[in-house]
């Protein structure tokens, strides 16, 4: 298909979103991220069983953190999509570039820029 | 095991309003297992400080360790040369640690990371329940392994109250009634005459109403 999406997106692989865990996303932040989605299998279709769920109970945790810390909880989202499903992978990564320009940059970032 | 929870972030930030170097002090033991004060905790609650008073403009350094255990004087040892550098610790064991750290180590500011809330089980991840409640006299013999101190909400000793309605206790239809499980386990067990025993008045003195309790032993005191 040869879809094209922002490029501003940095893709890590994972075996299983289940591999993530809380801290990886809240590193990522503290690193200087604008924003982070997971992208995961459909839920009900995870070859590890409950790998997806286990990814948005820790995206949910996440988001609770972030909004109590001031970051702002809805920097982190899960999106769940089959891998023959192009479309809709672009269409997440449209929808979370334009949410995160619409918030602005990471506090993180900025503050670490100014204490530099 | 020990199970706690995990206090709301807000509460912790206000403990250590205004401290410069913090140490974050994990246990290895109980609340690692109900997923409260382990490593991934520690790791967690210290990237959350980080990032808050980062975002407040306030530079503050935080250590993370993680004790095999908070409740033994060589675990807390370990960390003996290390404590004059900072200005406040916060446990994430349960009040045990948390109370063992503040005595060994008394002009240093301890703070708790967790609340700790009883002695239970894991009935599922995410689910932990109350089994006992450290009475100091055992009954479990006489009513067949499960523990009406812990598990009635009265702590009744000879059978269920009028509470009881099909098989739930009234304070919440959620709550199997104690008495009910007893009964049903003297049942299968074929112990049901053990239930006409009555059982006499508990002494409470070993309970927490006899004020703190130690246990000494001799046999393996050094």
């Amino acid at each position: 298909m040869r879809l094209q999406y922002p490029s501003n997106i940095n893709i890590i692989k994972l075996p299983c979103t289940g591999k993530i865990d809380l801290i990886h996303l809240l590193r990522s932040f503290e690193k200087g991220a604008d924003g982070v989605y997971v992208v995961g299998c459909l839920e009900g279709a995870c070859q590890f069983t409950s790998g997806n769920i286990r990814a948005r109970k820790r995206v949910e945790q996440a988001q609770e953190i972030l909004e109590k810390i001031g970051i702002g909880g809805e920097r982190v989202r899960m999106f769940n999509l089959s891998s023959s499903e192009a479309p809709h992978f672009v269409q997440a990564a449209v929808e979370m570039t334009e949410n995160i320009r619409d918030m602005g940059p990471n506090p993180i970032k900025t503050a670490m820029q100014k204490a530099a | 095991m020990i199970v706690a929870d995990k206090k709301p972030i807000e509460e912790i930030i206000d403990m250590v309003k205004g401290y410069r170097k913090i140490l974050i002090l994990g246990c290895n033991e109980c609340v690692t297992v109900c997923e409260a004060g382990g490593k991934k905790e520690v790791a967690v609650l210290a990237s959350a400080l980080r990032m808050y008073f980062m975002n407040e403009g306030t530079k503050i350094e935080m250590d993370e360790i993680t004790l095999e255990r908070q409740c033994d004087h060589e675990y807390l040892e370990e960390i003996r040369n290390s404590m004059d550098q900072y200005d406040a610790v916060v446990s994430l064991a349960c009040g045990v640690g948390v109370q063992f750290m503040a005595e060994k180590y008394f002009g240093s500011p301890i703070y708790p990371g967790v609340n700790t809330c009883f002695m239970g089980v894991t009935e599922e991840r995410g689910v932990w329940s109350e089994r006992c409640q450290g009475c100091g006299q055992c009954i479990l013999d006489r009513t067949a392994g499960i523990c009406p101190i812990s598990r009635c909400a009265k702590r009744l000793l000879n059978g269920p109250c009028g509470g009881s309605t099909k098989g739930k206790c009234e304070i919440s239809k959620d709550l199997d009634c104690a008495w009910q499980i007893i009964i049903d386990r003297l049942k299968e067990l074929d112990r049901l005459d053990d239930y006409e025993e009555i059982a006499p008045i508990k002494d409470w003195s070993t309970e927490r109403a006899g004020g703190p309790r130690k246990v000494v032993r001799e046999d393996v005191r050094q």
